[in-house]
């Protein structure tokens, strides 16, 4: 019983984690349609920026907390502005592959400068976060990240729903022509979408390395983890990413503690393939017809 | 009134039926080129070259080979793949286990490896029928990391971690020992590949798998059967990549199931990209450039490290590579989408036309 609720507990904590990384890559494929294989890496990168500001510029924690975000912010505007605009209009296999070169970039440069040790960061978080439930004890990082993960699901839900911006994103994700002719700057909408996505990326990075330690290996593993979690949620659907992510995290935790700790991480594109199988645009995705 | 077959290109097009356009070579001079340069570089290559540098080029010779598959998938049909490194692993691997516990000989295993991976590769293309785009790239992806679990923990057929050591491969025999001679082998199977791959494209089923990759629904609707095109087109691919992965595995003698991840696959597709998506010699071209960059680097840091510039920094090779390599993939997206076989029909053809070149 104990060891249920503590697994219950642990999935619904990394089910969290994997939601705020889906965030970021739904809203990229939502405003631009560009599925982003660099996303681990925009993660990575997030969680070593906050690493170095507190370790090496030994900044106050909150301070680097919000300057690693505004850099991450930057950096998903430079990210569009060098490598995603000259393919706009371009067939999807360039774009994916675009990704895939950029991910390989990054983790070169990541490797290059920190090398691939894993790092811890100094512990921060204040002990009273800790929920003692009896028998289970729940960390404060755990606590962390499903406070983070609820703050920011609020912050975008209301984002998309009452702000010019986010209203401009939800219309060129709808209809870009008729978002276009109705004088949305597209242009526009896919950088801040790609610099709110690396923000996102960077704070999940973040809460990630606190729970696993830093490393580039095990933090762009986790980019990849969210295709079966956005595939469940259907691709555009960022409600959809946080129930699917919940899933898949309990799936994942389920399956490591009951049947085989090394099929843990198989298990997730397993149940990809049935959901693809049985319903392709997920659970609360689009449903698409194709007209020749 | 009969036009006699030019010996040089003419300055247009002058055929006259469908078999004319069809043609491999359209001028007599091409087929003595391409006969006399593969004549030569047979002659040549294992004259002039060090071991090393055969070495290279059997490895060349091999990803060509599955590099040519994956961009019959990829660059003709139009199903992006994610998952053709695995595929090489399974061919690789039933290479293996069928030259060790059914002592099949060189031939017969290799081939048979490309049969079974045929057969896998078909078993994870099935979701093509439901599935086209970005939805397909995602299924392959997952079908990468299941076949990666599979080699690794299926223990009492893979050896799991241990690996497995396979005898040395003869034809006939004739043992292959030593680059030289396995030189010849592999570039008789990548001519014969190259041929089977020329020959399929200007079938009804090249055809075929270029219509669904323009547009699948206009293919149905002209009477194009594209579950069983697109499930073909996968088997065709992944025998490819079998075969490739079966002469690998008899290279390099002893195999276990590290090199098989998502980085190989990534790094046929960027073959296929930076060599010319749908197109055969691209595919040779973007192995050849793969292949001499990752050697190439190789070659850089080992001269870096034994001159002593780097004493002291922790420089791996790892990094570097995969900075050159993204590097290289994202530069030709951006600049040369159409790859190196453009660059090549560009030089070419102002060759061609010169002096009044434009």
């Amino acid at each position: 019983m104990d060891f249920f609720l503590q697994l219950l507990i642990n999935g619904i904590s990394i089910g969290f984690l994997y939601g705020l990384a889906a965030m970021g890559f739904v809203m990229i494929f939502k405003s631009s349609s560009v599925l982003n294989f660099a996303h681990g890496e925009m993660l990575a990168l997030g969680a070593y920026i906050f690493l170095t500001l507190v370790t090496w510029a030994e900044l106050p924690v909150p301070v680097a907390f919000l300057v690693s975000l505004l850099g991450s912010f930057i950096l998903g505007f430079v990210i569009e502005r060098l490598f995603l605009r000259p393919l706009i209009g371009e067939p999807l296999i360039y774009v994916i592959m675009l990704t895939v070169g950029l991910a390989a970039m990054m983790k070169g440069f990541m490797l290059l400068v920190w090398g691939g040790n894993l790092y811890i960061y100094p512990d921060f978080l204040p002990a009273w976060l800790t929920l003692d439930l009896g028998n289970i004890v729940v960390p404060p990082v755990y606590i962390t990240a499903i406070f983070t993960g609820l703050v920011f699901l609020v912050i975008f839900g209301l984002f998309f729903k009452y702000s010019s911006q986010g209203i401009y994103m939800r219309s060129v994700a709808d209809n870009q022509p008729a978002a276009m002719s109705l004088g949305v700057h597209v242009r526009r909408v896919f950088a801040l979408s790609w610099a709110i996505a690396a923000l996102v990326a960077s704070m999940s990075g973040i809460v990630l390395g606190v729970i696993n330690g830093i490393n580039v290996h095990d933090l762009s593993a986790v980019g990849l983890k969210v295709f079966p979690v956005v595939i469940l949620g259907g691709l555009d659907s960022i409600g959809g990413a946080i129930i699917a992510a919940l899933i898949i995290g309990l799936l994942e935790t389920f399956t490591g503690g009951y049947i085989s700790p090394s099929l843990r991480d198989v298990v997730p594109y397993i149940f990809l393939i049935f959901i693809l199988m049985v319903r392709p645009y997920g659970l609360f995705g689009l449903v698409e017809i194709e007209r020749v | 009134m009969k036009i006699k077959r030019p010996v040089f290109h003419p300055c247009g097009n002058y055929f006259e039926n469908y078999k004319d356009e069809l043609k491999i070579f359209e001028t007599d001079f091409g087929r003595i080129c391409t006969a006399a340069g593969l004549v030569l570089f047979f002659i040549l290559a294992p004259w002039l070259c060090g071991p090393y540098t055969i070495y290279v080029l059997n490895l060349i010779a091999i990803t060509s080979i599955a590099a040519l598959g994956l961009n019959i998938l990829i660059g003709f049909t139009g199903q992006i793949s994610l998952g053709h490194g695995a595929f090489f692993g399974v061919g690789a691997y039933a290479a293996a286990i069928l030259a060790t516990d059914y002592h099949f000989p060189f031939l017969a295993a290799v081939i048979s490896a490309g049969f079974v991976t045929a057969f896998v590769g078909m078993v994870f293309g099935l979701p093509s029928g439901r599935l086209k785009g970005l939805y397909l790239t995602i299924a392959t992806l997952a079908g990468q990391f299941i076949i990666e679990y599979v080699l690794i923990h299926w223990e009492s057929l893979t050896k799991g971690t241990m690996g497995i050591v396979l005898p040395p491969p003869s034809i006939f025999g004739f043992t292959l020992d030593g680059d030289v001679k396995y030189f010849f082998a592999s570039y008789i199977f990548l001519i014969a590949m190259v041929l089977i791959a020329v020959n399929i494209m200007r079938t009804r089923y090249g055809r075929a798998f270029i219509a669904i990759r323009d547009n699948d629904r206009a293919a149905e609707g002209m009477g194009i059967p594209i579950f069983r095109y697109k499930i073909l087109s996968f088997g065709i691919s992944s025998f490819y990549a079998g075969l490739a992965g079966g002469l690998w595995a008899f290279y390099m003698t002893s195999i276990s199931a590290e090199p098989f991840t998502l980085a190989l696959s990534v790094e046929y597709i960027a073959m296929v990209i930076i060599g010319g998506l749908g197109s055969i010699s691209g595919s040779i071209f973007g192995a050849v450039f793969i292949t001499s960059l990752n050697e190439g680097l190789r070659w850089i840091t080992d001269f870096l490290m034994n001159a002593g510039i780097l004493e002291g920094i922790e420089l791996t090779l790892a990094p570097l590579r995969e900075l050159a390599f993204g590097g290289a993939i994202v530069l030709f997206i951006i600049f040369e989408p159409r790859g190196i076989a453009e660059v090549w029909r560009i030089i070419r053809s102002s060759f061609r036309l010169w002096p009044f070149s434009y």
